[in-house]
């Protein structure tokens, strides 16, 4: 096994999905000579051609709209969107056709795509570089929006996006794409889509938490363990929607205590949905409030004071011994 | 030299041929076998009388909205009949006449009109998209199929339709511009109607001609009478050619009308006049179409008769059979169908609220027995 960044571990999911079946396309801005402007298609351009990694345009809804015609006629495009900021400018293609056209045609067609886009803050980018904001997909019906954590579950996440029958969005933690290395087996790889998984087993509080948020949380736990001598159970959502409440829901009636972690903005993320299942499936079994550590309802500010608003160990930690504290 | 004259490639024609009178530039008649021609006519015919009754279906209450087509026959149904099963055809809303041609029942339509998802089932060969609500969107996944066309190294192609008012929509411009960078089979049709709901085409650009924007993206473009069935039909031959051949994209202008209303939640007289309605009603294009045909010796009086008379006929069939169809389907027994398809596979929380419907209705029934 070969220890490898998110990155390489990304490119060798399209590397190999791309040998493997020539209805694989990426497209993109910048996918092909450049590889990316974070590399992440690097030499893919060199090894499979223009017909297979296919610059294109300044156009993002041009990129998707193409994607969701290649997929209605049997490819399975992988479009890359530069930065998640300028999805935007696409959503109008994912809502109004990309996720219903299964539906809108009662199954005739289908849009088995995937695009992906870097997301988040914490690489001291630009304006509309480095926001959070997979809650506007996962509210989407008909949408499957995955985000993973490590450069192990991102390749396997990926390859099982790009097999997947329906439209797929993978964010990508761009404060991950070279964080740290993870052995990466060269051999095929797959995760289901739609399953958590436990990060880290605990019996006294569960931390929830996906993509970047990873790391500080983990950290988190780790402090909690050797300062507080508290063991959190940490899940590690990896798609937000179909969101998987199992494991949360099972942990949480094992904990009773929980905290949800998110770097997107509070009102209204990811965190209000788990937190509406937990109040479902497990309201009886909560010994205390559930908090949140979450981004703020603002814009992200410029870089120098982004280390203020992206959740981190610290925070987590507070929070977590705040929920633990006895009334 | 600093300032010179760039000679920009490209130039835009009109074509017409058949004027409004009927008579016929003998020297642009596309060659066409007779029963073609008279397919053509009983289609056209098909999407006059299926709009009207459709349009006493929806005031009487038996469908909900639809956008009527009256005037636009020709513009649309000449440049669908140029394509191949292989081929696809992206359609926006109001290309009733081209979706029939390729295969679309008059019940589906009806069945999707009266509100039923049932009426969007489609056969999986039609290689044709779903009619597409959100104006000019469905411009750019034309680009893609042409491209998927190209990679495939098919001689296929992709026809997409769209009105005056999508062409001020970014998707046109995105959509247009890639096809011509990718050099891909793709028509795209402007079914310039004049109107945009109230806004008239004066206010969408002040382009002289929308054909004029292929030159702009660097492909071919034409303006042509879209009341007249056989230059929309020639000018999309041509087209099909250049695209087949390698000559990538065409962007054909159908100067046509829209006699009725936007749609049937729609009044026109809010902003346009009966004489401007009048003075096109003058360049019907069925008419035209009629007199030609009647001109080659191909069509009596006795026949436009016959003709309306089958349509009619078919069109009341498929009206028993939608209704039929309804009563059928029942309410509000299938209205868990509204899970179906969401997915390819069913993921647990969304077969949960779908338990959670069918206890309610079958809470909802007993309460109604009980009382």
């Amino acid at each position: 096994m070969a220890k490898m960044t998110m990155v390489q571990a990304i490119n060798l999911a399209l590397r190999q999905e791309m040998e493997k079946d020539d209805r694989v396309i990426v497209l993109g801005e910048d996918v092909g000579k450049d590889g990316g402007v974070f590399r992440v298609t690097d030499q893919l351009f060199e090894q499979f051609g223009e017909n297979r990694v296919v610059d294109t345009p300044l156009a993002e809804a041009g990129i998707v709209g193409m994607s969701i015609g290649m997929a209605v006629y049997g490819l399975r495009p992988v479009c890359e969107i530069q930065f998640s900021g300028f999805a935007y400018q696409n959503f109008h293609q994912i809502e109004n056709h990309a996720s219903r056209l299964r539906w809108r045609t009662q199954g005739a067609l289908s849009v088995p795509m995937v695009l992906r886009a870097p997301y988040g803050g914490g690489v001291r980018a630009l304006e509309h570089h480095s926001e959070s904001r997979e809650a506007f997909w996962a509210h989407m019906p008909g949408l499957k929006m995955v985000i993973p954590s490590s450069p192990r579950n991102a390749r396997a996440l990926l390859v099982s996006a790009i097999r997947d029958p329906d439209p797929v969005i993978f964010y990508e933690p761009k404060a991950l794409y070279r964080a740290f290395r993870e052995e990466v087996p060269e051999k095929e790889e797959t995760m289901p889509l739609g399953k958590s998984r436990i990060a880290r087993e605990g019996e006294d509080l569960t931390l929830v938490a996906y993509g970047a948020m990873m790391r500080p949380t983990l950290e988190a736990a780790e402090r909690l363990s050797e300062e507080d001598g508290l063991e959190a159970e940490v899940i590690d959502l990896l798609t937000i929607a179909p969101l998987d409440d199992e494991l949360f829901v099972q942990s949480a009636k094992k904990t009773g205590h929980i905290l949800v972690v998110h770097e997107a903005p509070r009102s209204f993320g990811p965190g209000g949905e788990i937190i509406a299942r937990l109040v479902e499936k497990a309201f009886y079994y909560l010994e205390a409030p559930i908090h949140r550590v979450t981004g703020y309802d603002v814009i992200i500010p410029l870089f120098s004071r982004e280390k203020h608003y992206i959740p981190h160990a610290d925070r987590i930690v507070r929070e977590a011994r705040k929920m633990m504290a006895p009334v | 030299m600093p300032r010179e004259k760039i000679e920009i490639p490209g130039q835009i024609d009109h074509l017409s041929i058949l004027d409004k009178d009927g008579n016929l530039d003998k020297d642009l008649e596309p060659a066409l076998p007779d029963d073609f021609l008279l397919k053509l006519y009983r289609t056209m015919v098909l999407g006059r009388e299926f709009d009207a009754r459709q349009l006493s279906l929806q005031r009487q209450g038996r469908i909900g909205t639809f956008p009527p087509i009256t005037g636009q026959e020709a513009a649309h149904l000449g440049p669908a009949a140029v394509l191949r099963d292989s081929d696809w055809l992206v359609p926006s809303f109001r290309e009733t006449v081209a979706e029939l041609w390729r295969g679309r029942t008059i019940e589906s339509i009806l069945l999707a009109n009266a509100g039923y998802n049932e009426g969007a089932e489609m056969k999986p060969d039609m290689n044709m998209m779903p009619i597409s609500v959100p104006v000019g969107s469905q411009v750019i996944h034309a680009v893609g199929i042409g491209w998927a066309m190209k990679y495939r190294e098919t001689d296929d192609l992709a026809m997409v339709f769209f009105g005056d008012g999508a062409t001020s929509e970014g998707d046109f411009h995105e959509g247009i511009n890639m096809a011509g960078v990718y050099d891909a089979p793709v028509i795209f049709v402007c079914q310039n109607n004049h109107w945009a709901i109230s806004i008239p085409r004066s206010k969408q650009t002040r382009s002289k001609t929308i054909a004029q924007k292929a030159i702009a993206y660097g492909i071919a473009g034409i303006q042509v009478d879209g009341n007249d069935i056989l230059a929309t039909y020639a000018a999309a031959r041509e087209a099909a050619e250049r695209a087949r051949s390698g000559g990538g994209p065409t962007l054909i202008e159908c100067v046509t009308y829209r006699l009725r209303m936007h749609t049937t939640a729609d009044d026109p007289k809010r902003y346009r006049t009966d004489e401007e309605v009048q003075g096109w009603e003058k360049q019907d294009p069925l008419l035209r179409y009629q007199k030609y045909l009647k001109a080659k010796g191909l069509l009596s009086d006795e026949e436009i008769v016959s003709i309306s008379d089958a349509v009619k006929a078919d069109i009341a069939d498929a009206v028993k059979r939608a209704e039929e169809r309804i009563k059928e389907i029942g309410d509000p027994g299938d209205a868990m169908s509204m899970f179906n398809h969401a997915y390819a596979e069913m993921h647990p929380y969304l077969q949960e609220q779908k338990d959670q419907l069918a206890a309610e209705l079958t809470e909802t029934v007993k309460e109604g027995d009980n009382g």
